[in-house]
């Protein structure tokens, strides 16, 4: 247990050093501020619709966007200048890395996340319904980190604007699917299918329900994701060049 | 005797090369153990392989006892680890970098702080220490990759090419650390291509070629062994020719190495008396006269060509 809890704490500190290293990285500004602040935009601006309507979108958009812009950068990043090779060499596992830059990852996703939620207080929500909104943030922003970590390790590279470049093929069609834009019941059967397997979709169906809706979603489905992404990623980690 | 690296039938293939190729040796606590050998000859992929990056094929490692593919994780917490290629934090500042490694290894936050700042002190970096990596030269950054090594304490010390493309006075100060280290009965397990380094350093050497090792012994056994090897430097003051002095018996070979006549000898002795006798008998004289032993270069080649020259 103790040493479980030590590599716990060593994630942590790869994670604080991701923290100090890439936050300021140009891909990591662009996708995970500029971006989500402009497709933002263009949904709300010449739009006439009611706070509450917009935000779910918002918030589903602002966390999928910035929780999944670090992890991208992280690994293509280290492989090049050969820091992971550093890391590697040290006592910590595989999965101590990896759950390092998911950390890392999250915690960005997590801030930025905070600002559109700062607007649903101004909707006097019931405080149950915040609680869950806030439970959800921060199951999703895991969830999140943990997809864009995988999207890093496969398929292997060293250059990251490869990396962004491949994930970004891959956060387009899921943002499309999860209801932001076109409500899932419009979807055709296949689409409606691969919405439900992912969080976004999920996390944006429980901030339309928490915050327009009464009531809650099954939302133990998501942490099961986190799962499965995590196990994904360890699984994709092995073939980084 | 306690071992500090012990490795067994060591095998690692990349599609049809075989890297590194059956190997076995073992390393005593308190050792500098030189591992030399061509480019390709196996040593980085050898090093790779004991510090936990690359996963053998076959055969076994283990450090202080350590298995390094079940254990890994305690394997490494016993080791420091001087990487080929440069690959400290550039965006981080070199105290930064050494707090960083220190706690990936659990170093507690006040030894952390002492073994810092007495590397950063010991290796000059201390007035640099905020300052970003990305600003250093090559030298610093060799020093402060071995801060980063031992700022643990590690009972082995894994060096690949350390020196390699460093000035003479980096090199000099690097060499000391390791040998100051080592004196604290550290382990030092040095990759190098430098034979005068590894002549200066090593208790023992391992010549590895094509993933095989060709030999392993001290460098002065490794010399001995190649007696053949060893040769006279006479200097004349006047031209002499070659051919009369290779018909002697016991000279192998003959050559200049600019105004000198170098001959190569299993029996020295009798070619200096030849030697002299072949001076007063042409009515020469003989300016310098040296013995030489067979430099580890030497031995390094020799072996290099006879493990080529054999069969596969």
């Amino acid at each position: 247990m103790s040493r479980l809890a030590e590599q716990f704490r060593r994630s942590f500190v790869i994670a604080k050093k991701n923290i100090k290293i890439y936050y300021s990285k140009g891909p990591v500004i662009i996708f995970g501020l500029v971006f989500p602040l402009f497709l933002a935009l263009a949904y709300v601006i010449g739009r006439n619709i009611p706070l509450k309507e917009v935000l779910p979108g918002l918030i589903g958009m602002t966390t999928f966007f910035t929780a999944t812009s670090v992890g991208p950068s992280i690994v293509p990043w280290e492989t090049r200048s050969k820091t992971l090779e550093r890391l590697l060499c040290c006592p910590v596992a595989l999965w101590t890395i990896i759950f390092g830059d998911m950390v890392s990852s999250f915690l960005f996703g997590l801030a930025i996340s905070i600002i559109p939620i700062i607007y649903v207080l101004t909707l006097n929500i019931e405080l149950l319904n915040f609680i869950v909104l806030l439970f959800s943030l921060i199951i999703a922003n895991f969830c999140f980190s943990a997809l864009s970590v995988l999207l890093s390790a496969y398929p292997p590279t060293d250059i990251p604007a490869t990396s962004q470049m491949l994930s970004s093929l891959v956060k387009f069609p899921l943002v499309f699917i999860s209801g932001v834009f076109i409500p899932v019941e419009q979807l055709p059967e296949w689409g409606r299918i691969i919405a439900s397997l992912f969080s976004i979709n999920i996390f944006y169906r429980l901030n339309k329900t928490v915050n327009i809706r009464k009531g809650l979603l099954p939302i133990g489905i998501r942490p099961l994701n986190d799962c499965n992404f995590y196990r994904n990623i360890l699984f994709s980690s092995n073939k980084t060049p | 005797m306690e071992l500090a690296i012990k490795v067994q039938n060591l095998t690692k293939n990349f599609e049809d090369v075989t890297a590194v190729d059956h190997i076995n040796f073992e390393v005593k606590k308190g050792e500098i153990f030189g591992f030399l050998g061509p480019n390709g000859a196996g040593k980085t992929t050898t090093i790779r392989i004991l510090t936990g990056l690359l996963k053998p094929d076959e055969g076994t490692a283990s450090i202080v006892g350590y298995d390094v593919l079940r254990n890994p994780i305690e394997a490494k917490q016993c080791m420091g680890v001087v990487p080929e290629v440069s690959n400290a934090y550039i965006d981080l500042s070199a105290w930064e970098n050494l707090n960083l490694i220190g706690k990936l290894y659990g170093v507690s936050t006040h030894r952390l702080q002492e073994n810092a700042t007495k590397l950063l002190k010991d290796f000059g970096l201390y007035e640099v220490k905020d300052k970003l990596v990305r600003g250093f030269s090559k030298g610093m950054k060799q020093k402060l990759l071995l801060c980063m090594a031992l700022v643990n304490d590690p009972e082995v010390l894994f060096l690949d090419e350390p020196t390699s493309g460093l000035d003479v006075e980096s090199a000099r100060v690097l060499r000391e650390k390791v040998t100051q280290y080592n004196k604290e009965g550290k382990t030092v397990f040095l990759s190098t291509h430098n034979m005068e380094e590894a002549n200066q350093l090593c208790h023992r050497t391992a010549i590895i070629n094509h993933g095989k090792i060709a030999a392993i012994d001290t460098p002065e056994n490794l010399r001995v062994q190649s007696m053949e090897l060893q040769h006279i430097e006479v200097l004349f003051d006047k031209q002499v020719n070659l051919e009369e002095i290779s018909k002697h018996p016991n000279i192998s070979k003959a050559s200049f190495a600019g105004n000198r006549v170098r001959v190569y000898t299993a029996n020295p002795s009798a070619v200096i008396e030849f030697l002299v006798d072949f001076a007063k008998r042409k009515g020469i004289r003989i300016l310098s006269l040296n013995t030489m032993m067979p430099s580890l270069e030497d031995v390094f080649i020799k072996l290099i060509k006879e493990k080529e020259a054999s069969p596969v």
